[in-house]
């Protein structure tokens, strides 16, 4: 009875119930053993040179300053910026568009619509990349297409071309969020009061003022939510990059987590690849807390 | 009211021309993989007829039966512990007195951020040296400990919608907290956790970075991973077999969406607002 406490009595001087600790005991210990020992055991070996077996020799800063002194892995970074701007910054763009055209429109069905454009986040990203080296094989049908149109000289193997495997990587990252910005811009435009826009067109704001003025202010939380998530969705992004290309052709479309499963599991170079899993994390956690911290504070 | 109707067709259009963008990759894949073997399939030419001689080469090549096992084991474990270790936490820390509330939460906000690609070298150790590596333990445990933040999030914020004086009155009858849970909170949470239980399975079975590193046995492959097998093996290199693999894989998942797809889609929009 006294752990309910809470219920009950709100004297300042309770008792603390050890009791009640059972009850978060077995979550916490998965995530103990599961998630923060991984981390922690991550951070360690990351100043160690280590091939998987034997002793950790302790190299204190080496793993970290040769990673960033290594041209492949510095481009690979470079290349997750790239892909921000098609996961990323596309998709929304796409999401406040519509969503700002959409304003006063009350669209029948719209349930319906929304099922679909959802459909690309649940499926498993080796479906989708297999789909889509479908679409871009040298028969398949963005050639076929092209040459359709009489366009024959465009087409290629567009995922074995080095100038043009990242890029259209990325437009299979626009097309899996674009729906996903839709829907939750969409939905954040329809809790807008409509109060503000009868005010906006008293003030003589035309659509493009309406939206800078109203629409975009109002979206501040959805845009929020859209970054974090498709930023780390784009920094991540292992499975997509292994069904495509798997990095290549050559390191034209490597990207940091392809070169920690490369260096961990086919180069025996644990120590190396754990440095690279620390900068990719820290990377993650700067750009949220930069997004955070930007978008929050302009209130 | 023109005006109106103008605005209504010219949001249907985009709609419909967003669908089909979206439609299209799929549509391309299930009409190659239901083409008849032999034929040349372009991506824009409707299938003369429906053949299924596709589908039977890829489960068969692709060892897909025990693919299909080997995740649905997975998902069974990932989701039934997940949530019988999540529900007793959320409700610890929204209905009875925590200490420490606050550090431990943001402990467990780390978890929701954290790429997983920089946990997974420590995790294929920490198998090894369990003895784990290799069998269904090795997938099942850290999904556990990676789905745990998310799921104590959400369930959180549903024992937080029910008033407190729906678990007071029942303590003045002298019920206790075990019981308060499972009798009084338990039934008003149930549609939360469906939630949850429908983005576990969604989430697990398209896990596909553990699998890779855990499992070297054929046998034991998540079915995603035997389809990245089953795509990059030379012997099968027809691409109408690689995509009747891919619709397979894909399809509990999307037998799921389709009877609750409003569940997938509100957990997600508004689980990665919380």
């Amino acid at each position: 009875m006294g752990s309910m406490n809470k219920f009950i009595n709100n004297r300042p001087h309770k008792k603390i119930d050890y009791s009640n600790y059972y009850f978060i005991l077995p979550a916490f210990l998965f995530y103990i053993i599961f998630v923060l020992y991984p981390l922690a055991d991550t951070f360690y070996t990351s100043f160690t040179q280590w091939s998987g077996i034997g002793e950790k020799k302790w190299v204190g800063l080496e793993n970290y300053y040769n990673n960033l002194n290594d041209v492949k892995i510095i481009s690979s970074i470079k290349h997750s910026f790239i892909l921000i701007i098609f996961y990323s910054f596309f998709p929304i763009i796409i999401g406040l568009a519509i969503a700002g055209i959409m304003v006063r429109v009350k669209v029948k069905g719209i349930a319906f619509y929304r099922a679909i454009l959802f459909l690309p986040q649940i499926l498993s990203m080796i479906v989708v990349g297999i789909a889509w080296r479908w679409i871009y094989a040298p028969k398949g049908p963005l050639n076929t297409g092209l040459d359709f149109l009489g366009l024959d000289n465009w087409s290629r193997a567009w995922l074995g071309s080095f100038d043009f495997a990242l890029p259209f990587v990325g437009l299979i990252g626009t097309w899996v969020m674009f729906g996903f910005a839709m829907i939750l811009f969409i939905a954040g435009v329809q809790k807008i009061p409509t109060e503000l826009y009868d005010a906006a067109k008293v003030d003589g704001a035309g659509p493009f003022a309406e939206f800078f003025n109203v629409t975009l202010p109002a979206l501040k939380g959805e845009i929020i939510v859209a970054l974090v998530f498709t930023v780390t969705l784009a920094l991540r992004n292992f499975d997509l990059i292994y069904i495509t290309t798997g990095g290549g052709p050559g390191t034209s479309t490597m990207i940091p987590s392809m070169f920690i499963y490369k260096k961990a599991f086919q180069m025996n170079q644990v120590g190396s690849a754990s440095s690279l899993g620390i900068m990719l994390t820290l990377l993650i956690f700067t750009l949220i807390s930069l997004i955070l911290i930007t978008l929050r504070e302009k209130k | 009211m023109k005006q109106a109707n103008r605005e209504k067709l010219i949001a249907h259009s985009i709609f419909i021309f967003g669908c089909i963008l979206v439609l299209y990759p799929f549509f391309s894949i299930l009409f190659l993989a239901l083409s008849e073997p032999g034929t040349r399939v372009s991506g824009f030419t409707i299938p003369t007829g429906i053949y299924f001689d596709n589908f039977i080469k890829a489960w068969s090549g692709g060892n897909f039966s025990s693919g299909l096992y080997s995740s649905f084991v997975v998902v069974i474990g990932v989701v039934s512990i997940t949530i019988l270790c999540s529900v007793p936490a959320a409700y610890a820390f929204e209905k009875l007195d925590i200490f420490g509330t606050t550090p431990l939460f943001a402990i467990l906000l780390l978890g929701l951020v954290l790429p997983y690609e920089s946990l997974i070298i420590s995790l294929y150790y920490l198998m090894r040296d369990f003895g784990l590596d290799g069998t269904y333990w090795s997938l099942i445990l850290p999904q556990i400990g990676l789905s745990i933040p998310f799921s104590i999030f959400w369930l959180r914020s549903s024992f937080k919608t029910i008033p407190i004086s729906l678990s007071e009155a029942a303590m003045l009858e002298g019920a206790g907290r075990i019981v308060i849970l499972i009798k009084i909170l338990l039934p008003q949470i149930k549609p939360a956790i469906l939630t949850l239980t429908v983005l576990l399975f969604m989430w697990t079975w398209n896990e596909f970075l553990l699998a890779l590193v855990m499992i070297q046995d054929a046998d034991m492959r998540t079915a995603p991973l035997a389809l990245s097998y089953f795509a990059g093996n030379k012997r099968y290199g027809d691409p109408a077999i690689t995509a009747a693999a891919a619709i397979c894989v894909a399809l509990p998942v999307l037998i799921v969406y389709v009877f609750l797809q409003r569940r997938f889609i509100s957990g997600m929009v508004t689980g990665v607002d919380k």
